[in-house]
């Protein structure tokens, strides 16, 4: 490195510790640099999320002391496992172009975002509909949410969980209403990445309910 | 940003019922939760009034067994929901930042739309006596089948558990407020091992509610469940378990414990460290023990459940894990002693309570140790013994270190101090009357009176402690009213306390007295856990001399930008209470305790105030989002 090239280095590293010090005096203000660098919202999201998983935990518990207490006939049996099987597919499928959404608003690509947020949106659409065919699958089988702890505890579980599948459609929507007002841009788009996140958690612990439902 | 609802100038102070209804400032949101909370403590008293007056003496007829079942459940949901909890919350809003040195909360209509739920909760809880046919009946622990329809039969129940809901949203979104709160707006040098240790003990108080309260929504979900859609998830007859109930409730349950009591702990270290004029003893270990309780916390909770019989080495795990708890507690009981020892002692009614706060507490935690061995638990539980007990740590717990805490802090919020002669009174009236009242249900319960019964029969043996326990609740009582009437008076006085009367360690001390609504205006450096002390007397001194006057407030600062007031918190609350109602009279088949018609509101219209609950909560849904938050 020639001398000059030490120089310039030397005076951009005290650029930068003049800006850590302006930063450190300002960080006092709203909107500022936060002590762990995280932003509010996204500390937030990750703090409700691991709340959220107690939550499904103890849902998880209950399905699992009550799944032996029944006969296969008296519901285990009529579970579909071919629309479960679609649904988990849709659902990852869904994942995937959430992310692609936040990479494309990332890269200034606002209609790509928007389009491929409307597809997430329509995928969860798409699994909902296949939980309420399985729902109504059963329930023409005599297996009602009443019938016996097996069924109580499925249908809390997966009705709790096709509830926050909801309440992630909605939000998507939101983002896109909002989007299409102009609120999400390139370089404000934390939005979609918080909204992805609840969306990837929700993902997730579908795959799991698949896998103590479906597969074991 | 003047888009707002209410176009208030940002740094003075509005006045007026709506600049408190539409507050997002985390002082007076504190303020809100301690004064509600007060008044909610003030009526589990009188429900603890009328248990000791009706088992004072033997066969007594002042209240029926139906009556006594509801007075004792609404006596501890209030006390623990609605009054220690809350308690905790509004000393935490108001210090938590002040302590960190930040502005404001991280999210201050969050903060706001806790305290909404928590007062719109406790009286969704209170209206069951007027509209539900009856108050729950279950007690706090709510235990299936009794919680059952079949068991309680009125809206009582359904009441309870909507209420807890909303309580229980409330607390785990102050939990996460406080959470990115301490995380992320330290002021700059104040690392995670310099934060005081109320701040601490705020911390992980939040980190147990929001991993603890999704389980306890859980079990009031599926008992909802069975009481409204013939479930039967705790009803043996449809091969359905009770226990499903107990562990979930006390995987709640013990957390909730140390929910309560974690911030007490952080007060308690607050007030001897400034009144001994010396560092907290071993901070670190202070720290490490907060950590520890609160790990150790979620793996003991079926010491709650000795008598149901599980295996032998389920027993023996919980009952070690329980022992395993005493350890960080005793660390923290040595420390206090440690800060005491040798400091120059100033003893004010704050200490009194704090120190008093030492030897009653350990007698709470000797109690424990004693109910975590498994014979013993078996003799002893479900006695007099257990309540004696449990009052042992959340009343010479958390309530002694929240009078403290209020001595300590009341001229910081008010300008003003509480009357030191009044307080002494009260103090020894509370530590006589507590001693009479639970140090002696211990021995009752030894001698076999069973906890719940609504009355005894006059050759048990019991008569005389029953009375000497009653004496001593009206002891504590006429100590609450000194309390109460101190406040009132004390509010009368001139305002004379200064920024730091009591020659404080933290930065709550380094500002005005009650502080401006922008918190401080400049920030002095922070190298310790106590930063105000070593900015007037210099670092690394232990003890004081001639301090340097510190005052950071700035003199009115008006161009420090704050958050907008906000009605959208109390609008989504009044949806949500309103879905709440919806659900307990609209989805039940059976038929109601009260006839609603007679109050001109046909009960075919319940339904449609569930729905008409969902669009009111969208309406502040769409209104929060769309308002500028600052
Ligand atoms: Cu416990």
């Amino acid at each position: 490195m020639s001398a000059v090239g030490k120089l310039e280095h030397g005076a951009h590293r005290a650029g930068q510790a003049l800006e850590t010090v302006v930063d450190q005096a300002h960080s006092q203000e709203l909107h500022a640099a936060t002590s762990t660098g995280l932003d509010h919202r996204k500390l937030v999201m990750w703090v409700f999320i691991a709340s959220e998983t107690i939550f499904f935990a103890a849902l998880m518990a209950t399905y699992l002391v009550n799944r032996g207490k029944v006969t296969p006939e008296d519901g285990p049996e009529h579970l579909n496992l071919a629309v479960a099987s679609f649904n988990t597919f849709i659902l990852l499928f869904s994942s995937l172009t959430m992310v692609m959404a936040l990479q494309a608003i990332e890269n200034a690509k606002k209609r790509r975002m928007i389009f491929l947020l409307a597809a997430t949106a329509l995928w969860g659409l798409v699994f909902l509909g296949g939980q309420v065919y399985e729902y109504a699958e059963l329930i023409a089988n005599g297996i009602t949410f009443d019938s016996n702890v097996w069924s109580s505890s499925f249908f809390a579980l997966t009705g709790f969980h096709g509830t926050h599948v909801f309440v992630g459609i909605i939000w998507i929507c939101m983002l896109i209403i909002r989007a299409l007002r102009g609120g999400i841009t390139e370089n404000n788009h934390l939005a979609v990445e918080l909204g992805g996140l609840y969306w990837h958690f929700v993902d997730l612990v579908w795959v799991v309910l698949f896998t103590i439902i479906y597969l074991i | 940003m003047a888009t707002n609802v209410l176009a208030l100038p940002r740094a003075a102070e509005p006045t007026g019922i709506m600049s408190w209804i539409t507050t997002v400032d985390h002082k007076r949101i504190g303020i809100l939760y301690l004064v509600t909370a007060v008044i909610f403590f003030i009526i589990g008293g009188i429900e603890a009034l009328i248990i000791r007056t009706q088992l004072a003496t033997p066969s007594s007829t002042l209240v029926d067994p139906a009556t006594y079942n509801q007075v004792f459940t609404m006596h501890g949901t209030t006390m623990v929901f609605l009054a220690l909890m809350p308690l905790n919350s509004g000393f935490g809003n108001y210090f938590v930042p002040l302590m960190i040195g930040a502005r404001d909360m991280a999210f201050p209509r969050l903060n706001s739309l806790g305290y909404w739920l928590f007062l719109f909760g406790g009286l969704l809880l209170y209206s069951s006596f007027l509209i539900g046919g009856g108050a729950p009946d279950a007690g706090w622990f709510g235990y299936a089948p009794l919680s059952e329809r079949a068991y309680s039969p009125t809206h009582g129940i359904d009441f309870w558990i909507l209420s807890l809901q909303l309580l229980g949203i409330s607390s785990i979104i102050g939990g996460l407020n406080f959470i990115v709160t301490i995380l992320n707006m330290r002021a700059p040098g104040m690392t995670l091992n310099r934060l005081p240790l109320f701040v601490w003990g705020t911390l992980v108080t939040s980190l147990l509610a929001i991993f603890a309260i999704p389980s306890i929504s859980v079990a009031l979900f599926l008992l909802l469940f069975d009481r409204t859609f013939a479930t039967s998830f705790y009803l043996p007859g449809g091969s359905g378990d009770p226990l499903l109930w107990q562990h979930l409730f006390w995987f709640f349950g013990h957390p909730e414990v140390y929910i309560m009591i974690m911030p007490s702990f952080g007060i308690i270290s607050e007030v001897l460290a400034t009144n001994s004029r010396k560092p907290i003893f071993g901070y670190a270990a202070m720290a490490f023990a907060f950590a520890g309780i609160s790990f150790v916390s979620f793996t003991v909770w079926a010491h709650h459940m000795f008598a149901v019989g599980m295996s032998p080495l389920a027993d023996a795990i919980f009952a070690g894990m329980s022992f395993v708890v005493g350890v960080p507690t005793g660390i923290k009981i040595f420390n206090w002693l440690g800060t005491i020892w040798r400091g120059s002692l100033r003893v004010n009614t704050a200490f009194l309570f704090a120190a008093g706060f030492i030897g009653q507490f350990t007698i709470g935690g000797l109690g424990g140790i004693m109910l975590a061995v498994v014979p013993v638990d078996w003799q002893i539980t479900d006695t007099y013994f257990v309540v004696g007990h449990f009052h042992y740590t959340l009343f010479a717990g958390t309530v002694l270190a929240l009078f403290a805490g209020t001595y300590y802090w009341f001229p910081k919020m008010t300008g003003r101090f509480l009357n030191e002669k009044l307080g002494q009174i009260h103090f020894w009236l509370t530590m006589v009357g507590m001693t009479m009242l639970f140090l002696t249900m211990h021995y009752v319960g030894v001698l076999g009176m069973p906890r719940r019964i609504y009355t005894y029969g006059p050759n048990m043996g019991w008569d005389l402690w029953n009375l000497i326990e009653t004496i001593g609740a009206f002891i504590v009582a006429l100590g609450v009213l000194f309390f109460i009437v101190n406040l009132f008076k004390s509010m009368r006085q001139k305002a004379t306390a200064t920024n730091d009367p009591w020659d404080g360690q933290t930065l709550e001390w380094a500002t005005s007295s009650p502080p401006p609504a922008y918190n401080f205006a400049s920030m002095i450096p922070v190298n310790s856990p106590r930063p105000l002390w070593d900015a007037k007397y210099g670092p690394h001194s232990e003890f004081a001399s001639n301090p340097k006057k510190i005052d950071l407030s700035g003199g009115g600062n008006a161009n420090v930008h704050l958050p907008n007031p906000s009605i959208w918190p109390l609008v989504l609350t009044i949806g949500l209470v309103i879905i709440a109602i919806g659900i307990i009279f609209g989805f039940n088949g059976g038929a109601l305790a009260l006839d609603i018609s007679s109050m001109g509101m046909a009960v075919q219209s319940l339904p449609i105030a569930f729905a008409g609950g969902i669009v009111v909560f969208f309406i502040g849904l769409v209104g929060w989002i769309a308002q500028p938050a600052g």
